[in-house]
């Protein structure tokens, strides 16, 4: 019995990513959203220049660049965190099903999981091309 | 128009893109890009970036509550992940390497296409529902809640099902959208899971897929924030509201005006992909 008690059913699983799924959205939102007001009020009656397209700078580019921004608390760095945060939250689900799957003792798909993260991870830190 | 109007304008449209793509069930993100480049004149590049951030966004905040229901499937889910992540670092790598002019005239057929699909009819298959053994290796097999009782189903056809999910995967990673229809199209159809499930477990895939993508976007500096905040927060709203199905009555209305407007977008997409004004 002990041993049932130890795994999850899938419906506990799904229902433990649906939670951190919905977590990672508020958060991200949240932050954008803070970001996005002070935004507003410095660069809101600027205008804007979307037309022709030239790229993000460097620091906005990258996970680091982002987190450094956002700390010195420049308003477009606070809103590329949250949306950093928002990027990292599938990341965050395919993670912890990784976990599930070994609680659950099912090889295949802790492999299956593992390569999915492998894939997210190398589009995050190295998919520049 | 400042930058305060013109983000109040953007967060407007996609509230309503959100609002209309979650109620009928053809997703916010379709008419993102379109709006945004036909519109505000963005850049198409600008615009698939901010796109991807918002199917993320309504991807996963739609997830909570369709697991509630007990119908997705996440082993299949996860299975078919390896092609549609795989597909959508495939999109992001033409995306970069493409004209723009070709970018708009592919999304515009896409977006024809996916308003056919939308619009035909479901047909349902009446054939013996014999196990696959490749499916029943993955353990793919599973039930869902009907008013019966459980139902069990079995999936088929594995590697035509993961053939097309790498080509839903290109798809968004190419263009920005969630390609759900396309998604639903591999598992229903391909694979035979019962829709209800398959609908459900692509819109779990959908957030995993342009996650793949959207890392490339942002190191490539395609994702802007202060286009990207007005998109994400208002198609997130939109589609919150949409989900909560305030106007049953009139869905079936609405979906046709939706379709309507898609095909529109479509065929504006097309013509100035053809004339090169995008």
């Amino acid at each position: 019995m002990s041993k049932v008690k130890d795994t999850w059913t899938d419906q506990q699983v799904e229902t433990i990513i649906g939670n951190l799924l919905r977590g990672g959205v508020i958060l991200a939102a949240v932050v954008v959203f803070i970001g996005g007001v002070f935004y507003l009020f410095r660069y809101g009656s600027a205008y804007p220049d979307y037309r022709i397209f030239r790229g993000e700078p460097t620091d906005l580019r990258t996970a680091h660049g982002i987190l450094a921004d956002a700390l010195s608390f420049r308003t477009r760095g606070v809103i590329q965190l949250g949306l950093l945060l928002l990027i990292a939250t599938p990341v965050a689900r395919v993670a912890f099903s990784i976990f599930a799957f070994l609680r659950q003792g099912d090889r295949t798909y802790v492999v299956v999981t593992l390569l999915v993260l492998t894939i997210l991870l190398y589009s995050l830190f190295g998919g520049r091309s | 128009m400042d930058i305060l109007v013109f983000t109040i304008l953007i967060w407007l449209g996609s509230l309503v893109a959100g609002f209309l793509g979650s109620l009928t069930g053809l997703g916010g993100g379709v008419v993102i890009v379109p709006l945004l480049a036909l519109v505000f004149g963005v850049d198409i590049r600008y615009a698939i970036g901010a796109s991807l951030v918002s199917v993320i966004a309504t991807s996963s905040g739609a997830a909570a509550a369709y697991v509630k229901e007990g119908f997705s499937n996440i082993r299949i889910g996860m299975f078919l992940e390896i092609a549609t992540t795989l597909g959508a670092l495939a999109g992001a790598f033409w995306a970069a390497r493409l004209p723009t002019s070709t970018i708009a005239i592919i999304f515009g057929v896409i977006l024809l296409y996916s308003a056919y699909l939308s619009g035909r009819q479901q047909r349902r298959r009446q054939e013996v529902d014999r196990p696959d053994p490749l499916a029943t290796r993955l353990k793919m097999d599973g039930s869902y809640p009907t008013p019966h009782g459980l139902e069990h189903y079995h999936a088929h056809s594995v590697p035509s099902g993961f053939g097309l999910m790498f080509l839903a995967g290109s798809i968004s990673g190419l263009l920005g959208i969630g390609s759900g229809a396309v998604k639903v199209l591999a598992m229903d159809q391909m694979m035979r899971i019962p829709f209800k499930v398959s609908t459900t477990t692509s819109n779990f895939m959908i957030g995993v897929t342009a996650a793949a993508s959207a890392g490339v976007y942002l190191n490539r500096g395609y994702i802007d924030p202060g286009l990207a905040m007005p998109v994400m927060l208002g198609v997130l709203i939109g589609s919150l509201i949409g989900t909560h199905e305030l106007v049953i009555a009139k869905t079936h209305r609405l979906r046709i005006i939706f379709i309507a407007i898609i095909l529109l977008l479509a065929v504006e997409m097309i013509y100035n992909g053809l004339t090169k004004r995008i």
